[in-house]
């Protein structure tokens, strides 16, 4: 069994929903990433998303475009998030995914970013503007290195495409919560709620929400029905704010309790 | 024959449809409302009604005598697309797609412009039909094109500055795709060249290749034979896309693509993503792309807004990877150079961004025969380049 699913089933036993950190790795370095990562995983979280930066990232709002740019300034890049992320593998089990944009990785070369990918301990990646239609032979590299390839939904997908999509769905599928891009405001908790519902009847594997979560009281709302919430532009304006202090890793780990605590 | 896009909007490896899930099905919806348009006699004629009776088609292909005598080989053709309303070829795309829009029950039209010729043509026809019309414009470019700036606020639309990354057209289309994502239900996205997520860079060809049917029809007429070379310049390709395509059957045609080697294509400051460009994906579409080992992507350079574009169309990779179009790419210097060469020789003063295919047919013409045939498309008239050339030219205006 992978450890997404393991995280899963785990949780599940405990009744608890997931949450799932998201922070741009090498913002505003790779090795207060890595810190950051222990930090998360001591504060509650579950899995940990880990962006990798792209210059052109068209589905983010202003927050984490500008994490990708501290990234980039600062030299990061896919191979050395992936050193970083063996690093990491040494020391936990929480399950990490790697997430952003295709072209980085299919510059990389899909077939020996699935194996290095492997071999640092990825459990999952999400590419957001990879949809199915185009990912056949990413999708065949990463299964056969056991890495899942995340689905994403969105409040546009109609039901027919929907049943299409989660069939194939591998670990967990990310439901975004509206039409819109990373770090809106105002979810509408009601339309969500019966959009997962349905969501869930259908899908083999958890359904994670995303997108607009940015409190501790949106994290609950959602994880009432969600099987897991991602938040993502919130705490990475916390890393922003206090990236260089040495109060950082108080922060965000004060941050990362408040969201848990909502979700077990 | 050419089969080109599949039904899954690839041009051999090039094309697709990269783009978050949430425009997937609204791509979808797209694809199907222009299959049924292109198919509806109606749309056809209301088409082709606006093209003449607004836009003022078709243009002249107009036998640039002296500047074929200028150059002492070949007779040069200018297809010519700045006689078109609003000064160039790509109000031939905006009313198409703005009709498309209209039959979709889409009031709100958005779009990307670099130099603001495609805010513009999309603001007018935004203005024609009545619709809320918004243009994400980089600030790099509100502050180098304020002339264009005011025409789109004059013809009602609104332009917003994007200020993330170099502040240009490629900004401006991240952008634009953002606004799309959160208003994709009610907005129609316009974009402005051969590029983008399926069905974009066939459908935009397809409103471009006006441009091509007519040429082959005028020279046929004019000299009673093909041309031996049609050649025009690439940003992200429309105008050359439109002039090829209707040629592609053609054999003896051949295709010249001009892009831009801004300083020149060693000093790293250029345009020219065909030829000095790897495969990647960007903006919905795999294509040649100006990137770095890591597939970050770089800033392109042109004296040309307009094709100051770190990528090129689908289309486009696909016929220089099958050898069935050339590219080749001039600096800043010689479109200058054929600038003022065109606007002494003949009176027309060309958009920078057409002054390259000029260029690039200046090389060509001394290398033929007196009696062969260019046709070169004169993609846009140039009184929005006045500024950049006096500077260029150490001129100081005020």
């Amino acid at each position: 069994m992978g450890r997404i699913q393991a995280t899963f089933e785990r949780l599940k036993q405990r009744g608890e929903t997931a949450l799932i950190p998201f922070i741009t790795a090498g913002d505003p370095d790779l090795t207060t990433t890595e810190e950051l990562i222990h930090t998360l995983v001591e504060n509650g979280a579950d899995l940990i998303e880990l962006g990798f930066p792209f210059s052109d990232p068209m589905a983010d709002g202003p927050t984490i475009q500008a994490a990708s740019e501290r990234a980039l300034e600062g030299g990061t890049t896919l191979a050395k998030v992936l050193e970083m992320v063996a690093r990491v593998r040494e020391h936990t089990n929480v399950p990490l995914v790697l997430m952003g944009y295709y072209n980085p990785l299919f510059s990389y070369g899909p077939e020996r970013f699935a194996a290095d990918a492997a071999a640092a301990g990825v459990d999952g990646v999400l590419l957001v503007d990879l949809p199915a239609e185009e990912a056949g032979e990413v999708r065949s590299y990463l299964q056969q290195a056991g890495i899942s390839l995340i689905q994403l939904l969105a409040p546009t997908t109609p039901p027919q495409r929907m049943q299409r999509l989660v069939a194939d769905a591998e670990g967990f599928v990310y439901f975004v919560s509206m039409t819109g891009v990373t770090g809106a405001s105002q979810i509408d908790v009601a339309a969500i709620e019966q959009q997962v519902s349905d969501l869930q009847q259908l899908s083999p594997v958890p359904v994670a929400v995303g997108f607009g979560i940015a409190s501790p009281a949106d994290a609950a709302a959602v994880g009432r029905f969600a099987d897991a919430v991602v938040v993502g532009s919130a705490l990475v304006k916390v890393v922003a704010a206090y990236g260089a202090s040495p109060e950082l890793a108080a922060r965000v780990g004060a941050f990362v309790r408040s969201l848990k605590e909502g979700l077990r | 024959m050419y089969p080109y896009p599949d039904s899954n909007g690839h041009f051999g490896p090039f094309g697709g449809r990269y783009v978050a899930e949430t425009l997937m099905p609204f791509l979808e919806e797209l694809e199907q409302a222009y299959q049924e348009a292109q198919n509806d006699p109606m749309f056809q004629q209301e088409f082709e009604y606006y093209l003449q009776q607004y836009v003022g088609r078709p243009s002249p292909l107009y036998y640039a005598r002296r500047l074929s005598d200028h150059l002492g080989g070949a007779r040069i053709y200018l297809k010519r697309e700045d006689l078109n309303h609003t000064g160039a070829h790509k109000i031939n795309n905006t009313v198409g797609q703005a009709l498309l829009a209209r039959r979709m029950g889409k009031k709100r039209v958005i779009a990307e412009t670099g130099a603001g010729q495609h805010g513009v043509a999309t603001a007018t026809v935004a203005a024609l039909f009545g619709m809320e019309c918004e243009v994400f414009m980089g600030t790099e470019d509100i502050r180098r094109q304020s002339l264009n700036v005011f025409r789109m606020k004059l013809l009602g639309a609104k332009v917003t500055g994007v200020t993330s990354g170099t502040a240009t057209l490629k900004d401006a289309m991240n952008e634009a795709i953002r606004h799309w994502v959160t208003r994709v239900r009610d907005t129609f996205y316009v974009i402005g060249t051969v590029a983008g997520p399926h069905p974009y860079p066939a459908m935009v060809r397809d409103f471009q290749l006006v441009i091509g049917r007519e040429t082959r029809s005028q020279i046929l007429q004019a000299e009673g034979r093909l041309p031996d070379y049609a050649v025009a310049c690439i940003g992200g390709g429309s105008n050359a896309m439109g002039l090829f395509y209707p040629f592609l059957g053609d054999e003896s045609v051949r295709l010249l693509g001009v892009e831009a080697a801004g300083l020149g294509v060693d000093s790293g400051k250029h345009a020219a993503s065909i030829g000095a460009g790897r495969v990647g994906v960007l903006h919905g579409n795999k294509t040649y792309l100006l990137q770095d080992e890591q597939g970050q992507i770089e800033h392109a350079h042109s004296i040309s807004a307009g094709l100051d574009y770190p990528g090129v169309g689908p289309e486009h990779a696909h016929l220089h990877d099958l050898g069935r179009a050339e590219y080749q790419a001039v600096t800043d210097a010689e479109a200058l150079d054929a600038f003022q060469v065109l606007t002494k020789l003949e009176g027309i003063i060309p958009a920078l961004e057409s002054a390259h295919a000029i260029a690039q047919v200046m090389k060509l013409a001394p290398t033929l025969r007196r009696d062969q045939l260019v046709v070169v498309c004169l993609s846009g008239r140039g009184d929005k380049d006045i500024h950049t050339v006096a500077e260029a030219m150490g001129v100081e205006l005020n």
